[in-house]
């Protein structure tokens, strides 16, 4: 299979080149869709300027990126075209195998519970063959790759491509195993934005599957396991963060970043829900109503996992979906991240009923954002509220459709 | 969503739309054209009125009367133009000098992709003048513009004149709170666009230009006069502008009220209003009024000097003076009296005009239909191609091809891939070919321009698709289906989203492509239906829309000189886009043409 990937990688490549030299390039990294002010490549350069400068380069509230941000990209901004580049390589790579070994692993289950007699009659026909799920990692790289929101994403070289690429590195790691790797690597993406944090139910549930170690509060290898894993996971989180301290010399960065994240002072507007709110919104009710969305996002983390703790890999990407959509600043490569996981359910699409719909409402809205943006900004005619229709009619669409996949256990 | 999760009712909901597909779509058509010529009938329609307060107060005395003095100055001005062959660019900054305001030049150069055989122009250099009144006793933050354009011949040097004239007599007022900047632009859109772009330190369409010396402060509205006479018998209201754009109704509301105040006779696409809505004639006469303004709306261009103002948030108008075989004339210093209470009305503003509709039809001066009673006109075309997609043979064939094992996707890659490729070379060819052309053929370059245009969208009609016989075997039942599906769902987006932008265009295209469209199968009779759907073509529409057009001005053309006109229309798009940024020939040539050809396509798909 390393032929068709890497076809794929040299077709991506050149799509985004061929963008990169266009005029379109200048375009899209302005549109708010596609980056935010955490994310935008422009506040990258300001904050690289400021450190030239000898200042701190979170003076200013300007630049919001974590240090090892600022440090990786002091070293290689001249190139950092083929950076994003790289990085969507990367992505859609872990991606392609981290779906090969599930495809691997559910087969492998599905042989012995065939042997053993466990499925019923009529489920015969939803049953997997090899020859079927050959393709399916393939896809999953070319929905990552070719999607155009991706696209959109790395010609505008926001940093979300460099966040897709952690996460999606942490979810291979997890489904090769390695709990150092993976306890390593979520610490990393939770230190880039903190919603991963709440990815760090699925990969424990995933471990105590792999391991055969039984959910159950009583007993003590659940909690040796969670307190090992637990351990990993905070300890690489405090090494990092302590080592950001030691690369600019002081906590300043803290309430950049994770301030930022959580209090949401720039209402710029974006894909998200918090952006209109907050704007409408009397100063005395803000904390109340911060705390409000804040704890949407991560709410859904202990129903969810009750719920599906037979199915970890489905819980990850449930929980990537439900942060792209409720995160504070969403752009659309964090959609595109989990919508690259589409095809590896794909023999369950006929129990989709109303997808179709869904899609469709999806795909106009897509198409709407520029349109509602010109008539307001540009044209004067519209208004905020014709623009946050359309944010609230695409994260209606987005929530829907998760409504639906999740129909699939 | 109860409906669509229960069982039972979600088959009853299906076999009804299953039953009645066919007659709904053909209802719903009906009743969109009914809807929107039903929009002209005056009982259906509102009274204007004015929405902005800061407007409404104050109707104070006008005492401009130097009419005559600017007849003077018009003659004088003819005398200059003459002389210097052009804009005569010193007699003017000494004139705008001595009436006290600040002049300053700006030279402007363009060089056209095409001759322009309209105006004949191809290497544009020009030059503006514009002197700007400060405000005594204001601080400089806002600014009106009134601007006359310099055209060569015996055009508009009355409205030069009566710029000139306004400027002395405003001059010696004490009660203005805006700066006032009086702009004579050459080469009218050219030149205003140079200036535009000077003033907001923008670069929007490659035209060289020198930076702007003075300048005013933030631009809430401008107007712009075009008059050729000494005595006028009508004024007429231009207000469409680039794309579509219109300014807010209340600037046509403001006219109407000095109009009616001054007595002086005021037309809308040079039709006066009849009383009579009862009768077939009244009737008529609004619809056709109203069908004056969509078609100039859906052309995209600016059809005045203001259009261009519109593109910067600047409300703003064209007043025409039209002299025509009436009883009644009206002087200069009538006209005078009527732009200076426009403009003390402007002056008025404390914010831009924004309490009034943006989107608008008016089959009358004083009645208006505003976006909320047409669209639903365009809502029930579009709901069409949204019940043809749902038609459940074609929804359960999305979910079918969705399954891995079936070649769905792929199938339906290869057309539409080359349909974007071959509206591409329509939108890239004309322009970066003519050279060419002009070397192998005796044509002029605008001819080639137009000719490759042509040619290239006929030669999209020959192309066999059907290359996807060599990806997956026979072209199958189900690839039709899936591309129709496909190409349903991107006219609707497509419509939906130039009707938000340019009601006129999505109206008009959706009701020329939507009934071919959406009853298209391969097994309709071949050579019937490819007539019928090369004549609802895109090309075909503009052709129909210039007789119509032609129509309705009351000065029909025949067949050739229709002809002509079409193709002076197409170059005339190329041009539009290229000199100002209106975006009516890439859309049609890269999403509509498009579009069209992936239904040609499925026309000839076995």
């Amino acid at each position: 299979m390393a032929a068709p990937l890497t076809l794929l990688l040299i077709v991506a490549v050149t799509i985004r080149a061929v963008l990169f030299r266009s005029s379109w390039a200048e375009l899209i990294s302005e549109r708010v869709e596609v980056v935010s002010p955490l994310n935008a490549w422009k506040r990258v350069v300001e904050g690289l300027a400021l450190l030239d400068l000898g200042v701190s380069p979170y003076s200013g509230d300007v630049f919001h990126e974590t240090p090892f941000m600022i440090y990786l990209f002091h070293f290689v901004v001249d190139y950092a075209e083929i950076v994003f580049m790289v990085t969507d390589g990367i992505t859609a790579v872990a991606l392609y195998l981290s779906i090969q070994t599930y495809n691997k692993n559910v087969f492998r289950k599905q042989k012995y519970a065939l042997e053993s007699d466990r499925y019923p009659a009529d489920c015969l026909e939803l049953l997997r063959s090899p020859k079927e799920m050959f393709y399916i990692p393939l896809k999953v790289a070319m929905f990552y790759l070719l999607n155009p929101f991706t696209i959109l994403s790395c010609v505008a070289k926001s940093t979300c491509g460099l966040n897709n690429a952690i996460i999606a590195l942490f979810i291979l790691c997890t489904l090769k195993g390695s709990a150092l790797l993976s306890g390593i690597l979520l610490a990393l993406a939770t230190y880039q934005s903190i919603y991963p944090l709440t990815l760090f139910a699925p990969a424990l549930l995933f471990f105590l599957q792999r391991l055969y170690i039984p959910v159950n509060l009583r007993r003590s290898s659940f909690w040796f396991f969670t307190l090992q894993y637990a351990f990993i996971y905070v300890g690489s989180l405090v090494v990092i963060t302590g080592l950001s301290f030691f690369l600019l010399g002081s906590w300043d960065f803290i309430p950049s970043v994770y301030g930022f994240i959580f209090s949401v002072p720039d209402l710029t507007p974006n894909i998200g829900l918090f952006w209109y709110f907050f704007a409408e919104m009397f100063e005395h009710f803000r904390l109340f109503f911060i705390c409000v969305f804040q704890i949407n996002v991560f709410f859904y983390t202990i129903p969810l996992s009750i719920k599906l703790k037979e199915h970890p890999v489905f819980l990850i990407f449930m929980q990537i979906a439900i942060i792209s959509i409720f995160k504070s600043y969403p752009t659309v490569g964090d959609v595109a991240l989990y919508m690259a996981f589409l095809p590896a359910w794909s023999h369950l699409y006929r129990f989709l009923r109303n997808i179709f719909l869904v899609s469709c409402v999806l795909l106009a809205c897509s198409a709407l954002f520029p349109v509602l943006w010109h008539l307001w900004i540009y044209a004067g005619s519209a208004n905020s509220n014709f623009y946050y229709a359309i944010t609230l009619l695409f994260n209606f669409g987005q929530v829907k459709s998760l409504n639906l996949i999740s129909h699939f256990t | 969503m109860g409906l669509l999760s229960d069982p039972n009712r979600r088959k009853a909901l299906t076999g009804l739309l299953t039953r009645l597909n066919t007659p709904i779509c053909i209802v719903c058509y009906l009743a969109g054209i009914v809807w929107f010529m039903g929009l002209a009938f005056e009982p259906f329609t509102l009274r204007t009125y004015m929405s902005e307060n800061a407007m409404g107060s104050t109707m104070v005395e006008e005492r401009f009367s130097s009419g005559e003095r600017a007849l003077s100055l018009a003659k004088e001005f003819d005398a200059h133009k003459r002389q210097a062959r052009g804009m005569p660019v010193e007699w003017l900054v000494k004139a705008m000098q001595s009436r006290g305001l600040e002049v300053f030049t700006q030279s402007f150069s363009r060089k056209l992709p095409f001759p322009d055989e309209n105006k004949e122009r191809y290497m544009v250099r020009g030059t503006n003048v514009y002197g700007i009144l400060r405000a005594p006793r204001a601080p400089r933050t806002e600014a009106l513009v009134i601007t006359a354009p310099c055209s060569p011949g015996n055009t508009n040097n009355q409205a030069v004149a009566l710029l000139l004239a306004l400027a002395q007599y405003f001059r010696n007022q004490i009660y203005w709170a805006k700066d006032i900047i009086f702009l004579v632009n050459e080469h009218d859109l050219i030149g205003t666009q140079a200036w535009l772009e000077g003033y907001h330190h923008t670069n929007i369409t490659g035209m060289e230009y020198s930076p702007l010396q003075g300048r005013a402060g933030s631009i809430q509205a401008a107007l712009s006069l075009e008059l050729s006479s000494d005595v006028i018998t009508s004024l007429d209201l231009v207000l469409e502008g680039l794309n579509g754009q219109l300014p807010n109704l209340d600037l046509a509301n403001l006219f109407y009220a000095f109009c009616q105040k001054l007595g002086v006779l005021c037309t809308i696409q040079g039709k006066l209003q009849r009383n009579d809505w009862d009768t077939a004639e009244g009737y008529t006469h609004a619809a056709q009024t109203m069908m004056l303004m969509v078609l100039k709306q859906a052309c995209g261009r600016s059809w005045g000097d203001h259009g261009l103002f519109l593109r910067y948030h600047i409300e703003a108008a064209s007043v025409r003076g039209i002299n025509s075989f009436r009883h009644y004339k009206t002087d200069a210093t009538t006209i005078g009296r009527l732009l200076e209470g426009m403009v003390r009305k402007l002056n008025n503003l404390l914010e831009r005009l924004h309490q009034s509709y943006f989107f608008y039809l008016l089959p009358s001066l004083s009645r208006f239909v505003s976006i909320g009673y047409y669209m639903p006109a365009f809502g029930l075309l579009a709901v069409i191609l949204l019940l043809r997609v749902s038609f459940p043979g074609l929804c359960h064939c999305f979910s079918v091809s969705l399954q891995p094992s079936s070649p769905g996707v792929l199938t339906v890659l290869t057309p539409v891939v080359i349909s974007h490729l071959t509206g591409v070379a329509l939108y890239l060819l004309p322009v970066h070919l003519q050279e060419m052309a002009v070397e192998h053929f005796p044509v002029s370059e605008t001819e080639a321009v137009v000719l490759t245009a042509i040619a290239i969208y006929t030669a999209g009609l020959a192309l066999p698709h059907n290359t996807q016989r060599l990806l997956s075997g026979e072209g199958t039942e189900q690839g039709w289906k899936v591309l129709k599906l496909t190409a349903l769902l991107y006219l609707a987006v497509l419509l939906g989203c130039t009707a938000l932008i340019n009601f006129s265009l999505g109206f008009i295209l959706a009701v020329t492509l939507v009934p071919i469209t959406a009853s298209i199968t391969p097994h309709m009779p071949k050579a019937l239906y490819a007539v019928v759907m090369v004549l609802l073509s895109p090309a075909f529409t503009i052709l129909y829309c210039v007789f119509i057009y032609q129509e309705l001005i009351e000065a029909p053309v025949s067949v050739s000189e229709g002809w002509m006109l079409f193709l002076s229309v197409i170059s005339q798009g190329i041009l539009d886009h290229a000199l100002y940024g209106s975006l009516v020939y890439p859309l049609l040539a890269l999403f509509i043409y498009p579009c069209w050809l992936m239904f040609w396509n499925i026309l000839f798909w076995n």
